[in-house]
Order: structure tokens, then C-alpha cells, then sequence
């Protein structure tokens, strides 16, 4: 079936509408696209260089050379440089060990590698503040008594460790899943032609996963420059600035004044200039593309024996897993028992009474509601309309499809503290809507925010579903709605339902955004318990966040639950 | 009743001509296979008949109704032409089972519940699949998932049923077997077939007729399977079918002869009225009608020998002409083979004589 | 000397569905030197698990394997020679070409590999592709290649090294039928020009025909037989062997006072010669092409039930007491249905009757 394209204008003109479905359909996704995305990039460029209606760039100038600026620049790159580099050779290190080699205990591996992508990386850092922050933190506490030194996590380093501890699994998956599927014939070919184990994996095995770890790489590298949590939480006290938390800084500071989020807008605008710089550094460096190495027979990759050496990788593998991706949980739920924090973590101390405290607080209760119901709200909306659009870019085909494609796939790229300041700028009055202060402002941003995943989970849900299935319903006698509504859609939906939770989820825990965009009651769960941290209640910090924790968790079983058994396309 | 009328179809596509003042009639009743190359047009003329494609010029009729006119501006929706499909990917609904598959076109056409589960049962059981009533597709081999496909465009009460490439994607084995349940079905029903492929064998075990297009997209030849291997009436039909050698043909003193490049070979026979040898003539054989025997005065040289078991492949060159030659297992344990590198006369036996194409090339 | 030598060669597998299968029992084989020697079988018959045992990729169970003379896998004295000091060339069924490297690192790595100085890699490779017809494509990179040509990267990057031994895993299986006819006969001109032994690995029976000068039918992890083609086809050992290699028709016949009987004819008698060991209830195993059809009287008479037409030839189904032979012949011996016709059967073979167990078995082990 060569013929597809612009059938669907065939089928809409043999219709004799004069305004097709598809017609309506693909303005609503460009009108909607405008305000979503579009109108707050805009206005973010705009308030950056134009002051009451002209041209005037003295503030960004300002901006770029305030040495505070600079220093948050120079942070911005550094972290996330070292971030990239080891959190990439640590992934590649554990995709080599499980899915290459006959390591034992693999599931157990496996599993804790799933953690770091359940939780958002602040409660990490606030558990490393609770354990090595200063003299209070517990492990400090201990390491001074017996050896006599004492660690600063409240450091640049520190962000590097943290931000790495979440951030490595992004290579993992990607090089593991490379490495486990990849035709074993490339490699025996090898063999064959002379070649040892050991250089048959540095000529040819290598080479060919370089694109999966290139991919993974370059997740991290954008995640990290975007990020808010750890370096907020970590470089505050000490006065160490990533530009997330600069323009956070300088909007916070200015109280809200307009001429503050003029300097966020500036600051934004470095930002992304930085990301785009290392996205083409990182292109021409590690060159993209994919290599089909995947073959279908099933036929098992040969596994390397590890021999001598399997016991003390086994034992540091998981040792290293346990201490950063076990040990800051535990730490939280443990200061969230202890009666005060500073006392010893022993059983006799523990107590409920941050627990109580925590809920009676005011906005705990609310912050819980008010996460739940902009999760809810935005993932239904993305849900629905990244599916409209992926179906007006992949099956109706209008002239500027493209477009619509980039600008929603855009916000991707652009840092959640860029959004954040966009949206205020866009929806606090001067466009004649003022949704400041109320949690529709944070829907929104939710909104641009996450449209890209759940437009990219429809799109390959629909790219399975074959203009075949379709044109056999209008056969058996159904229009073209008629189809849509019994062929289409119910198969998509399973897709529907795991673009739901991709956003429920993120959007559930996530700080980064709702931090710039919270008002008095609009208290999101994660801003509750940064609020608290940052007041020094450690205690009942911790009690939320292991709240927090377990609600994850919780959520994230039922998801797995559900999307299980899909018998989709 | 249910005769498939093709008048004066066109269709283009952008600056490509696909098909031009395309003509067929389907007879009531009957299997027509339309065979032809990959990207002929059988698709898109297929398409035109389901109104998804809407041609330029011409008629469509399927027997008393017009679907399509151009003239008269008659376009009837796809969703009201009543003819069932089965596609090449048998596009049967992942999500829906068996029986709700089936039940879909009734559904559609509003057909009162009683009536729809037994025409859907009788459907079913046409194609062997009652059992199965509740599977859901992932749950079927390909071979029993194009069964529900053929049951669900049995089941509606269209008297035209279009197949496009349905058994291509099956093994060779399940596509001898759904051929001969497809006949079956047809001859229970009486329903018109109008079968789409590229695959010769299965149009010629199928077909009551068969139509012959052409890649530009016209009709070469239409007749019984037949009509078409025996008695083919032009040169596309011969070489579409099959392996085929030509070799020029030449006047050579007062008769005939063959050009084998090098030197001219006598050749007795005569040309059929209409060919004239100045206009250029080919003679046009089968390998397998091309027999060794020493005695015969056009030699070959054998090149290459390649035994298949069930025949004997060879590449032979009559001067410079390189010809193929297939003997079978039969002739070869009675008469013996011919070793490569040996020469040996042939005999052309059922030769056919055609124009030369334009660019003269050899099998 | 002869190339490759099995002996007593057997391997076990313990599968998780199956329980314990012997892949390879017992498989005792020497292929000559600059043979084309082919491993023919359905899937599941330990053809594919022997050249990974021959190329060294699989241990052995029992037994052991010979190279030019040299003992490269003995399982009594567990030596193993690795894959790589093995100087075999393969070529594989999907190729394994390698994407990152252009055409000419992908054949020259083996050269490379061996410490060859660069002005002899340049050379040898530069040869290499001349003889696969890949000059001048030596920057391109695979996957802007076809699939034919990505094949002639593997065979060139196969006989760079010059091996006297070569191993063909299916080698043909993904390319279109013209392009196999015509890749088969350059490997065979490869092989004269070269004097290679080969083994060819294949399902495909007409293609093992074709190329071999010897070949081995196995089924279920036993060597059915091994000869020429020729042999195979008009001899073949068992009804096994008789219906992989080619359309086969079997006749179920009694034997009485010296006449041979198709069941379901009791009156007229197959006018065929008795084999000395012949048994009351026996199969006549014949093919489509080995029977002569004719309008006399010279034969078996009956008359043609269906005529089919077939691209190349006519098939036609003719009745034998109860039984239906297919006949096929060139389209100008034609008949019309329900005409009187004359079979006589030219090369018929004589097997026992029936044997249910080998079938179940061999549907087991299809679905390992």
C-alpha cells in the first residue's frame, strides 16, 4: 500500500465537508501549541532585551557580566561536565558487568538500579545533608570521632556525587539493553578472523555500543545543566550557584518585583544558550546515529567468565549500589523517627511525634492535595493532547506538520526553571490573564513541560497502529469518525494510559518547577518539604519526604501493575 | 448481480500515470486474478474500487449499482460500497476478538442481533474457525488470523469480494492449503472474487480467468490460465510467465534463420501473419522446450551444467547468444546429460514468434 | 589429506523445555580437500550445532575434531583450540558485517589482526575485492550497501587470509532468489580459482544440490547419508532422505505371486521389477519428474484427474488405485482432464511401511 499520503485529504474531500474533522483538528493543535509553548519562549526573549516596548539590552548585558552570574555559569558547566563523565563511565561499568559478564545476583542488581528513577534527587541530597553536612551530619559525626576528619557535601563535589548517584542508571539502561541484544555473530566473526576476547571487545563490541552510551551521555549532560534540587539544596548554605538556582535566587530576592523576573528571564536566556552549546559540543564529539545490531533470533550473547575476579567485583558492585542508592533512603526514614535530630539513631529514640507534627502543619495536607490534583489535571491534558497532535503530525500530514512536531518536542531541551519563568511572564497580567498565584499557573507549566513525552509515547503508539486497520473498518461500513472512535483510539489507549502515569509521576515529585510558581496556598508536596528543610526542620522534613517515599513507591507498583498486561497492538 | 465493471479508469498521481483508460470486466460469480509487477497499478486500481482513491476519469460498477462516475459525479462513500476486503496484512483488530471481528461489518449495517450471530457463525465456519470464536488475534497463526480476515469480508451481504496479495506473507506450505480453502469457499458462495498478486503460481492454481497488466498499467491479455500458459498473445504474457529465451529471427537465403550474433543458423519455420521480419522478429522458446539431440544441426556449446534434482539447469551459447536450458530428470536418466564444455545440437520445439523490443535483449 | 575430520563426534544439550536432546550423535565424517561439502537437514537436525563445533564456538560432548591434519577440539583430553588460532574463514547468514568500519577495514581486519605490514594488507585486500567484484567501493560503509554486496564484504573478508578451510552458515538464506542463484556461482568460481575446502550449511535443499560436490543429509542428530547429489536424489537411503531432497510421491503396494499391486487396484499390476528383499506391504517411492505419461498402452493405464498449470510445467494428478500420483511435465505434453493416459515409473525406490514414531519426534525437535 505505496499510496498513503494525502489520502486522508482524499477521504475528507469525498466526504464534501467544507471544514473537514482533520481541519479543525489540526488548528486546535497549532492554536493550542501557541499558548503552551510559544507564548511563554516568546515572552521570556522578549522581557530579556525589550523594556516598555523597545530595544534595550543593558540588563542582559548586566546580567552576563555580574561576576555572581559568571560563577554560576562556570558551576553550571563544571558539575554538569564531571556529572556526564562519571556518571557514564559507572553506567557503562554496570552494563558491562550484567550484560556481559556471568556475574551473579543480577535481579538483585537490576532492582536497586530501578530506585534512582523512582525518587527525585533532592530527598538525596537532603539525606546526604542529613549525613554529612556539616558537624551535625550523622556519618560526619562518627568519621570525626573515629578517624578524626570530616567530609562537606555541601560542596561543589558533593553536587557531582549526588547528582551522579541518580543520574548514572541513564547509560545503564541504554548500554545494557544495546549490549544484551546485539548480534553475537559481530563479535564471533571476530574470533573467527584472529582476533582475542580482549581486543574483540575494544574493536568491535565498543565501537558499537558508542551510540547507546552517546544517547545515555547526553541524557545526563542535559539533566544535569537543567537541574534545581541538589545544587539548591547543597550550594545555598555555602553560597555555590548553579544558574537554575541563580534565577530562582534572583527571583526570590527581588520579592516578586518585575525587574526580578526580568533578571530570571536574562539568566534563562544564558542558560539556554549553555545547553545548546553542549548539545553541539557533545554532537561533534561523540558522533550519534544508531548501528542496526540488533538481530531477531534469539540467540544468547557469549558471556565473559569473570573467574578469579567475580567475587570482589560482586562484592564492590553492590556494595557501592547499597551505599548510594540504599543508604540516603534509609537515612530518611530513620531522621524522620529519631525524636531530634542530632540524637543518636537508636530505637529508644525514636518516636511518631514528627509524623503528627508534619500533618498538623499547615499546608502539609494541602500540598498533598495540590500535587495530586495538578498531577492529575496535566497528565489527562498532555495525555490528550499529545495524542491529538501526534495524530495530526503522523496521520493527517498537514503542510507545516514539522513545525508542530519541533515546537513540541521544544520544551524537551528547555530547562523546567526556564518554563517556570516564561509562564510567569506570559500569565501574570501582561497578556490580560493573571493565573499567578493560583495552581492553574503551575498546570500550565506542567503542561509545556511534559507534552513532549506523552507526544512521543502516542506518536509510536500510532505509528503501530497501520492505515490498514483503519481503512478495513471504513470497508466494513464505518465513517471515518466511526473508525477513529472503534479501531484508532482503543488501540492507542493502552499507550494513553502509560503517557498518563509518565507524567503523573515526574510531576508528582517534581520541585524544580513549582518551586518559582508557588503561592500561599498553592504549596506543592515537593515545595512542603524543601520549605521545611530549609527552615531547618530537619526532622519533619525527613517525615515528609518519607512520606513522599512511600507514596512513590506506592504509585509506582499500581503503574507497573497496570501497564503490565496491556495487550495493545 | 455481482459483475465488477472497470470503464475508462484513470489515475495519476502527481506527475505519474498510473493507470490510463483502464478497462476490465469481472464476471459474476467467478475468480479473476489480475496479475502484474510490483507497482503496475493493481493496488491502486483495487483502491478506486473500495473508493479510497478517487480516479480522474471513467466508471465504476459493480453489478446494477454505479459506485463511481465521473461524468455523472456519482462517488459513493467508502463506507457504503459493501465490499468486503482482505488485505495483504490481514488488518485484523488487535483489540477485538474473533467473533467481534466478524460481527463489526453487521454491527455497522445495523443488522438485528439474531440475525448478525448466525450469519457470523455461518461465516466462521465457512473458513473453519468456530472454535476460535472468542481468541483474541494475538492468540492466532498468521494462516488462521487471514481465516477470520476472509470470514469477516464473507460476512456482510456484498457479492464482491477483493483480495489483495492475501496469502503472501504465509509459508509455502499453509499458501497451497489457503488456495485450495478459498476455492472451496467461493464455490459455496458464489461470491466474486477479484484477486490481486504478483505471484503467477498461485493466480494460475486459483483463477477461472486471469488478466495480464503490464507496468505502465495496461491490460495485456485476459483469459483462462489456459488460455494464458498455452496460447499467451503477446510477448509481455510470454515473459511475464516463466523463464523464456529469444533469439532474432533473419532472412536467410530464401527462408528463415536465427541470428546467433556470430553467424546466421538456418531455421525452418514460418512467421504468423502480422509479423514481417523487417519490422524485427524474435523467436521466443521455454528452456524446458529445448531439447538436446545430436543430430539436429544448430549446435550449442554447453557452459554451464548445474544439477536441481527435479531438472538439470544449463547456460548453453548458439554462436555468442547465451540460452538457458532445462532438462528434466526424466530425459536426462533416458538420453543422459551434456558435460560443460562438450557441444551437442538442439532442437527448438514450440516456438513462438514475437516482435523485438526496442532494446534487443536476450533471456 | 583430507580437511576436516569427524570422529565419534556427539554433543548433549540439557534445554529448560525439552529435558536432555542429543543434537549431534555420533557423526563420523571426512570432507576431502577442495570440496564443497554440504550439512543439509530441517531445523533442530545438529547441522548448525556441528560447524559451531567445527569453527569451535561449542565444546564437545564426545569425540574429536581434525583441522588440515591437526586435532583442534578432542574431548578425552579436553583440548580446545580457540576460535581465532583456528585460520577458518566464515560467513555467516546475516552477514555480521561490521557498520562501523568502511568496506576495506572490514576486510583487512584479519590481515591486521595477524601484524601483516601495510603495504601486503593493501595488497591482499585490494585482491579480495577484485575477486568478489567489490572494487572501488572500499570507503563505503555497509549500511549504504545492499544486502548482495554486504555479502561479498563477508566472503572477501573470509578468503583475504587465504584459509584452506572455509564454513558457510546459510549464507544465501537473506538474499532474493536471483541474486542466491548468481552468489552460488561465484563461490564456486572463488573455490575452483582457490582450491578451498567448503562447508556449506543449509535448509535449503535445492541449493545444497546445486553448489555441493558431496553433501550429508542429517535429521535429529543423525547422518542419514552422505554422497553425491546426483546420488542422493535417484538413490536415496531412506524415505526420509527421498522426501527432503525433492517432491516425493509414495505408493502404499503388495507384493503377490511375483506382481506389484497399488492399493485400491487389485486387477492391473504396476509393471515394475521386485527387489529380492521385498516384503508383502511395501512403499514405491517415485518423483513428479521421473514419470513418463504418455497416451499408450505401454505402462500403468488410467486417466488424468486435474491438471494444474504451473509456471514452467504441467502438474497432473492421476489416480492409482486409491492412490493419487503427481506427475509434472513440460507444458507441451498436454493432456486434458479426465483424458486416458499411460504412467510408467523410471526410477521407483522400494522402503518398508510406515513409521509414526520418527514423525513425532522430529515435530518435537522442530520447536527447540
Amino acid at each position: 500500500m505505496s499510496i498513503g499520503f494525502g489520502k486522508q485529504k482524499d477521504l475528507a474531500a469525498l466526504e464534501g465537508r467544507h471544514v473537514s474533522l482533520d481541519g479543525a483538528l489540526t488548528i486546535l493543535s497549532f492554536v493550542l501549541l501557541l499558548i503552551i509553548v510559544v507564548i511563554p519562549v516568546f515572552m521570556i526573549v522578549y522581557h530579556a532585551f525589550f523594556y516598555q516596548g523597545h530595544f534595550n539590552p543593558e540588563l542582559f548585558k548586566t546580567q552576563l557580566l555580574d561576576p555572581k552570574n559568571l560563577g554560576a555559569m562556570w558551576n553550571t558547566v563544571k558539575i554538569a561536565f564531571f556529572v556526564t563523565v562519571f556518571g557514564t563511565i559507572m553506567g557503562v561499568f554496570y552494563a558491562w558487568l550484567l550484560g556481559r559478564s556471568d556475574i551473579p545476583a543480577k535481579g538483585l542488581m537490576r532492582a536497586l538500579f530501578s530506585i534512582p528513577y523512582m525518587f527525585p534527587p533532592f530527598l538525596g541530597a537532603m539525606a546526604w545533608k542529613l549525613l554529612l553536612g556539616g558537624r551535625a551530619g550523622y556519618l560526619n559525626k562518627w568519621l570525626w570521632a573515629t578517624f578524626g576528619f570530616r567530609m562537606n557535601i555541601n560542596s561543589v563535589w558533593g553536587i557531582v556525587f549526588v547528582e551522579i548517584s541518580y543520574y548514572f542508571p541513564f547509560v545503564f539502561m541504554q548500554v545494557v539493553s544495546a549490549l544484551e541484544r546485539m548480534d553475537p555473530t559481530l563479535e564471533e566473526c571476530a574470533r573467527i578472523a584472529g582476533a582475542r576476547q580482549m581486543t574483540v571487545i575494544r574493536k568491535i563490541t565498543l565501537p558499537l555500543v558508542l551510540p547507546a552510551i552517546s544517547a545515555g551521555a547526553l541524557l545526563i549532560l542535559i539533566t544535569s545543566l537543567a537541574h534545581f534540587g541538589v545544587p539548591s539544596i547543597l550550594g545555598f548554605s555555602q553560597g555555590i550557584f548553579t544558574l537554575p538556582t541563580r534565577i530562582f535566587d534572583a527571583i526570590q530576592s527581588a520579592e516578586g518585583s518585575f525587574e526580578g523576573i526580568r533578571q530570571g528571564a536574562a539568566l534563562s536566556i544564558m542558560l539556554v544558550v549553555v545547553v545548546s552549546l553542549a548539545l553541539i559540543v557533545q554532537k561533534h564529539v561523540l558522533s550519534s546515529g544508531s548501528y542496526d545490531i540488533i538481530k531477531g533470533k534469539s540467540m544468547r550473547p557469549t558471556l565473559i567468565k569473570l573467574r578469579a575476579s567475580k567475587l570482589p567485583l560482586l562484592v564492590l558492585s553492590i556494595l557501592t549500589l547499597l551505599l548510594i542508592v540504599v543508604v540516603p533512603l534509609v537515612m530518611i526514614f530513620l531522621v524522620a523517627l529519631v525524636n531530634g535530630y542530632g540524637n543518636a539513631l537508636i530505637p529508644a529514640n525514636f518516636t511518631l511525634n514528627n509524623y503528627i507534627s508534619v500533618f498538623k502543619a499547615a499546608g502539609t495536607f494541602d500540598s498533598i492535595k495540590n500535587s495530586l490534583f495538578a498531577s492529575v489535571v496535566a497528565g489527562i491534558v498532555c495525555m490528550s493532547l499529545g495524542t491529538l497532535i501526534a495524530y495530526v503530525v503522523q496521520k493527517i500530514r498537514p503542510r507545516g506538520k514539522g513545525l508542530l512536531e519541533i515546537l513540541s518536542v521544544l520544551p524537551y531541551s528547555i530547562p523546567g526553571t526556564v518554563l517556570a519563568v516564561g509562564v510567569i511572564l506570559a500569565w501574570s497580567g501582561s497578556l490580560g490573564v493573571s493565573l499567578y498565584n493560583t495552581i492553574w499557573i503551575i498546570i500550565v507549566a506542567y503542561l509545556a513541560r511534559y507534552l513532549s513525552f506523552s507526544m512521543k509515547s502516542s506518536s509510536a503508539a500510532l505509528l503501530q497502529v497501520h492505515s490498514s486497520l483503519e481503512e478495513a473498518a471504513r470497508t466494513c461500513g464505518a465513517s471515518h469518525t466511526e473508525s477513529l472512535k472503534d479501531i484508532t483510539l482503543p488501540l492507542i489507549r493502552p499507550a494513553m494510559v502509560a503517557g498518563f502515569f509518565l507524567i503523573f509521576l515526574p510531576a508528582m515529585r517534581e520541585v524544580t518547577t513549582s518551586i518559582l510558581l508557588y503561592g500561599p496556598f498553592t504549596r506543592t508536596l515537593g515545595v512542603q518539604i524543601y520549605a521545611m528543610q530549609d527552615a531547618g526542620s530537619m526532622s519533619e522534613a525527613a517525615a515528609l519526604g518519607s512520606v513522599a517515599i512511600v507514596l512513590i513507591f506506592i504509585c509506582d507498583t499500581i503503574v507497573k501493575y497496570i501497564t503490565k498486561d496491556r495487550k495493545g497492538v | 448481480m455481482g459483475k465488477i465493471v472497470f470503464k475508462d479508469i484513470s489515475f495519476s498521481y502527481g506527475k505519474n500515470v498510473i493507470l490510463k483508460n483502464f478497462n476490465l470486466e469481472v464476471e459474476d460469480g467467478q475468480i479473476l486474478c489480475l496479475v502484474g509487477p510490483s507497482g503496475c497499478g493493481k493496488t491502486t486500481l483495487v483502491r478506486c474500487l473500495l473508493g479510497l482513491n478517487k480516479p480522474d476519469t471513467g466508471e465504476i460498477w459493480v453489478g446494477d449499482t454505479c459506485l463511481f462516475s465521473a461524468e455523472k459525479r456519482i462517488n459513493v462513500p467508502v463506507e457504503r460500497r459493501n465490499i468486503g476486503i482482505v488485505f495483504q496484512d490481514y488488518a485484523v483488530w488487535p483489540h477485538m476478538t474473533v467473533a467481534e471481528n466478524v460481527l463489526y461489518p453487521l454491527k455497522k449495517r445495523r443488522v438485528p442481533k439474531d440475525e448478525a450471530f448466525k450469519r457470523a457463525h455461518h461465516a466462521l465456519e465457512q473458513v473453519k474457525m468456530v472454535e476460535y470464536a472468542n481468541h483474541l488475534p494475538s492468540q492466532l497463526s498468521g494462516g488462521q488470523q487471514q481465516r477470520v480476515a476472509i470470514a469477516r469480508a464473507l460476512v456482510g451481504d456484498g457479492e464482491v469480494i477483493v483480495m489483495d496479495e492475501p496469502i503472501t506473507n504465509l509459508d509455502a506450505k499453509l499458501r497451497e492449503q489457503m488456495l485450495l480453502e478459498i476455492r472451496e469457499i467461493q464455490r459455496n458462495l458464489g461470491t466474486t472474487i477479484f484477486y490481486i498478486t504478483h505471484d503467477q503460481q498461485s493466480a494460475l492454481q486459483l483463477c477461472d480467468k486471469m488478466a495480464i497488466m503490464e507496468q505502465d498499467g495496461t491490460l495485456c491479455q485476459l483469459g483462462t490460465d489456459e488460455d494464458i500458459i498455452l496460447r499467451p498473445t503477446n510477448r509481455f504474457t510470454f515473459e511475464f510467465i516463466g523463464v523464456s529465451n529469444f533469439i532474432p529471427v533473419v532472412a536467410s537465403g530464401a527462408g528463415l534463420g536465427l541470428d546467433a550474433g556470430d553467424s546466421v543458423v538456418p531455421w525452418e519455420g514460418e512467421l504468423p501473419a502480422g509479423l514481417s521480419l523487417s519490422a524485427g522478429v524474435e523467436l521466443g522458446v521455454r528452456p524446458n522446450d529445448i531439447v538436446f539431440d545430436p543430430e539436429s544441426p544448430i549446435k550449442v556449446k554447453v557452459n554451464r551444467c548445474t544439477f536441481l534434482g527435479s531438472e538439470y539447469d544449463y547456460r548453453v551459447t548458439l554462436g555468442t547468444r547465451e540460452l538457458r536450458v532445462q532438462q528434466s530428470a526424466l530425459d536426462a536418466m533416458q538420453r543422459g546429460t551434456v558435460k560443460a564444455g562438450e557441444t551437442t545440437g538442439v532442437r527448438l520445439v514450440n516456438p513462438r514468434y514475437y516482435p523485438a523490443k526496442k532494446e534487443a535483449q536476450s533471456a | 589429506m583430507d580437511q576436516v575430520v569427524l570422529r565419534n563426534v556427539t554433543k548433549r544439550f540439557t534445554t529448560k523445555t525439552l529435558g536432555d536432546i542429543v543434537a549431534v550423535d555420533n557423526f563420523n565424517l571426512s570432507v576431502h580437500e577442495g570440496e564443497c561439502f554440504s550439512f543439509l537437514g530441517p531445523s533442530g537436525c545438529g547441522k548448525s550445532t556441528t560447524l559451531r563445533m567445527i569453527a569451535g564456538f561449542e565444546d564437545l560432548s564426545e569425540g574429536e575434531i581434525e583441522l588440515c591434519g591437526r586435532p583442534v577440539s578432542v574431548k578425552s583430553k579436553n583440548l580446545y583450540v580457540p576460535p581465532e588460532e583456528r585460520g577458518l574463514g566464515m560467513v555467516f547468514q546475516a552477514f555480521a558485517v561490521w557498520p562501523h568500519m568502511n568496506v576495506f577495514e572490514n576486510v583487512a581486519f584479519p590481515l591486521r589482526i595477524q601484524g601483516m605490514n601495510k603495504m601486503d594488507v593493501n595488497k591482499k585486500v585490494a585482491e579480495a575485492l577484485k575477486h568478489t567484484s567489490l572494487t572501488g567501493l572500499e570507503k563505503v560503509y555497509p549500511g549504504d550497501l545492499s544486502g548482495g554486496q554486504q555479502q561479498r564484504i563477508a566472503l572477501a573478508r573470509a578468503i583475504v587470509t587465504q584459509p584452506k578451510v572455509m564454513l558457510l552458515d546459510e549464507p544465501l538464506s537473506n538474499l532474493d532468489p536471483k541474486l542466491r542463484e548468481s552468489m552460488r556461482f561465484e563461490i564456486k568460481e572463488l573455490q575452483a580459482k582457490f582450491n578451498f575446502t567448503i562447508i556449506f550449511v543449509t535448509h535449503d535443499q535445492s541449493e545444497a544440490m546445486a553448489i555441493s560436490d558431496r553433501m550429508m543429509v542429517c535429521d535429529m542428530g543423525k547422518i542419514m547419508q552422505i554422497d553425491t547429489p546426483e546420488n542422493l536424489y535417484n538413490k536415496p537411503v531412506n524415505r526420509f532422505v527421498h522426501s527432503f531432497l525433492g517432491e516425493s510421491t509414495f505408493l502404499n503396494v503388495s507384493v503377490r505371486d511375483g506382481k506389484v499391486f497399488a492399493d485400491g487396484d487389485a486387477e492391473q499390476a504396476l509393471n515394475l521389477a521386485i527387489p529380492p528383499e521385498a516384503a508383502e506391504r511395501m512403499v514405491v517411492a517415485t518423483r513428479p519428474n521421473a514419470i513418463e505419461l504418455t497416451g499408450g498402452e505401454d505402462g500403468y493405464v488410467t486417466h488424468v484427474a486435474k491438471r494444474i498449470f504451473l509456471t514452467d510445467r504441467t502438474e497432473y494428478l492421476i489416480p492409482v488405485g486409491s492412490q493419487t500420483l503427481k506427475v509434472q511435465t513440460p507444458h507441451r505434453v498436454s493432456f486434458s482432464e479426465g483424458e486416458k493416459c499411460c504412467v510408467r515409473l523410471v526410477n521407483p525406490m522400494w522402503y518398508p511401511a510406515e513409521d509414526e514414531a520418527a514423525e513425532k519426534e522430529r515435530a518435537r525437535r522442530q520447536t527447540i
